[in-house]
């Protein structure tokens, strides 16, 4: 906010219309959003597969744990995971390069945006089996009932009971999950070495001025426009969680 | 009627089971694979070579990454350490005398969270230049940065285990019998949260272990660091690392869950003991 006089100024504000910034903005936004739908539903899925198993069981303890290393596995490791499993000398790739399956035939998509969702995946699902297990174990067993002696099905317990009071927990988490992604610098920086496609890397650049100039005031800036976009993700979260704890307890 | 609910519950049962056995399937490949690929990565030999261990003999090989080992795990130790002098007592004197001040001392914690790592890069930059310049330049400042890291986790963990107890009657019984603060911290309220301490614990040193972006960015060379670097020199060597740790936060992990079961088995075993005093390590 300061320039090069001491006097306040928000040219650094302004640099944020730059058409890399607005093109990486929307990047790190569509690569937030889509991970955090897909995580999002394939987190529920194995949330409700846990949830529906004995409380006390092995297999619950076992994903719980591990859900609780994966979320936080560190971004370079996570990176380094994937290169050796589907990366150009990985053994899968290999395997199905062997049989005439070449998926990087067009480009090597590990290390563009498809490959870095791809990544982001392994952390959250298993944050949202964290988030999202609270809520299904607040299921009660008699909604069920009570849907049957009314006469509805499956699709009718889901449809009208289930489905509305997990829809605000289901959101919510949607959203953590979106804030996490967006957040998310490491994964990006390990797997993606060019052209700097999300935000955070951007920061970075601006910090570090290995990529174009050194401009710790448009890095400033840059960090303000992430900083509103959680804080309005967050808040929003907040509220929904709110209205969730209203039913499930 | 009786016989067509069974039936339908029957069928309903096992299509629940497969739906598990499908979701535990995929998942369990989703996220073993990876670690898996990163094993037989790492076990790789030369060309056409048979597999080998030379990747990870070869680790001690390199003094920087030696280095950023040692300096990690210090790191770990020192922002453990740090994180429960500062909020044990902080959390059970709020509890008890300043209830008023929980939510602003919970509102700090937790505020971490929602500031991406990169953006307390900005604020942290021009600070380590000056510390840098008139005070130290030593990798273990870090540890500063790392406290303000892990305080939501850590802050979290403990505030479950002290829920689970009475800290108002345990402290004032202990006190009406004549004990001092200190005593009542060491000798009452930690051995009754030692599970949600030792998972704090183990949240810090998981996290401050796989801590990359404040590192990076202020051009600190920790663990995470020195594994991105390396990757780009010599991949199997830098991923043998890597599974190396991670294998070491799983096993911290295991250890912690088996000493907080061992500890709240021998205390039902001698005491026999249900209620307030119980349960703290879940």
């Amino acid at each position: 906010m300061v320039d090069a006089n001491g006097s306040l100024t928000l040219v650094n504000f302004g640099h944020l219309s730059r058409e890399y910034i607005v093109k990486t903005t929307i990047n790190t936004f569509s690569i937030s959003a889509v991970t955090a739908i897909i995580g999002a539903v394939f987190g529920a899925l194995l949330a409700y597969a846990i949830s529906v198993g004995n409380p006390k069981g092995l297999l619950r303890r076992i994903t719980l744990s591990a859900s609780g290393v994966l979320a936080q596995f560190g971004g370079v490791t996570l990176a380094f995971a994937f290169i050796a499993t589907i990366g150009p000398a990985g053994f899968v790739y290999l395997w199905f390069a062997q049989h005439h399956a070449d998926f990087y035939a067009n480009s090597i998509w590990l290390f563009e945006l498809p490959g870095l969702a791809l990544v982001y995946l392994y952390f959250q699902v298993p944050l949202m089996v964290l988030v999202f297990l609270p809520a299904l174990d607040g299921i009660k067993p008699q909604w069920r009932e009570a849907t049957e002696s009314l006469g509805g099905g499956t699709w009718h317990y889901w449809r009208y009971v289930a489905g509305p009071l997990l829809a605000p927990a289901f959101l919510g988490a949607t959203l953590l999950l979106f804030a996490n992604s967006f957040s998310a610098y490491a994964t990006a920086n390990a797997l993606i070495n060019q052209g700097q496609p999300v935000l955070a890397q951007q920061i970075g650049g601006a910090l570090s001025g290995e990529v174009g100039t050194f401009e710790p005031g448009f890095a400033k800036a840059i960090a303000v426009e992430m900083v509103v976009i959680v804080t309005l993700v967050t808040v929003a979260y907040s509220l929904l969680q709110r209205r969730t704890t209203r039913w499930l307890q | 009627m009786a016989a067509v609910t069974r039936g339908i519950q029957q069928t309903r049962r096992i299509k629940l089971e497969a739906f598990r056995a499908v979701v535990f399937v995929a998942a369990g490949i989703f996220f073993l694979v990876p670690i898996g690929a990163m094993f037989e990565f790492s076990t790789r030999g030369a060309g056409d070579q048979p597999r080998t261990l030379a990747a990870w003999q070869s680790i001690g090989t390199y003094p920087d990454l030696v280095a950023a080992i040692i300096a990690s795990l210090e790191l770990a130790a020192i922002t453990t350490v740090a994180m429960l002098v500062l909020l044990v007592p902080t959390m059970v004197w709020v509890r008890l005398k300043l209830p008023r001040l929980r939510r602003i001392v919970e509102f700090i914690c937790l505020l971490p969270l929602t500031i991406p790592a990169i953006v307390l890069v900005v604020g942290l930059f021009p600070l380590y230049n000056w510390m840098g310049n008139n005070f130290s330049d030593s990798i273990l400042t870090l540890a500063f940065a790392y406290l303000v890291l892990v305080l939501p986790y850590s802050y979290r963990a403990l505030d479950v285990g002290l829920a689970a107890i009475d800290v108002k009657t345990l402290s004032e019984a202990a006190r009406s019998l004549g004990a001092s603060w200190l005593t009542v911290m060491w000798r009452v309220i930690v051995p009754n949260i030692s599970g949600a301490i030792l998972n704090a614990a183990f949240l810090s040193v998981a996290l401050v272990l796989g801590e990359y972006t404040l590192a990076n960015n202020l051009l600190y060379n920790n663990l995470q660091v020195e594994i991105a670097m390396l990757g780009r020199a010599n991949a199997g060597v830098s991923i043998a690392v890597a599974v190396a740790s991670l294998l070491f936060a799983f096993a911290v992990l295991i250890a912690i869950s088996f000493v907080g079961r061992s500890r709240r088995v021998r205390k039902e075993a001698i005491t026999g003991l249900t209620g307030p005093l119980q349960g703290a390590s879940s």
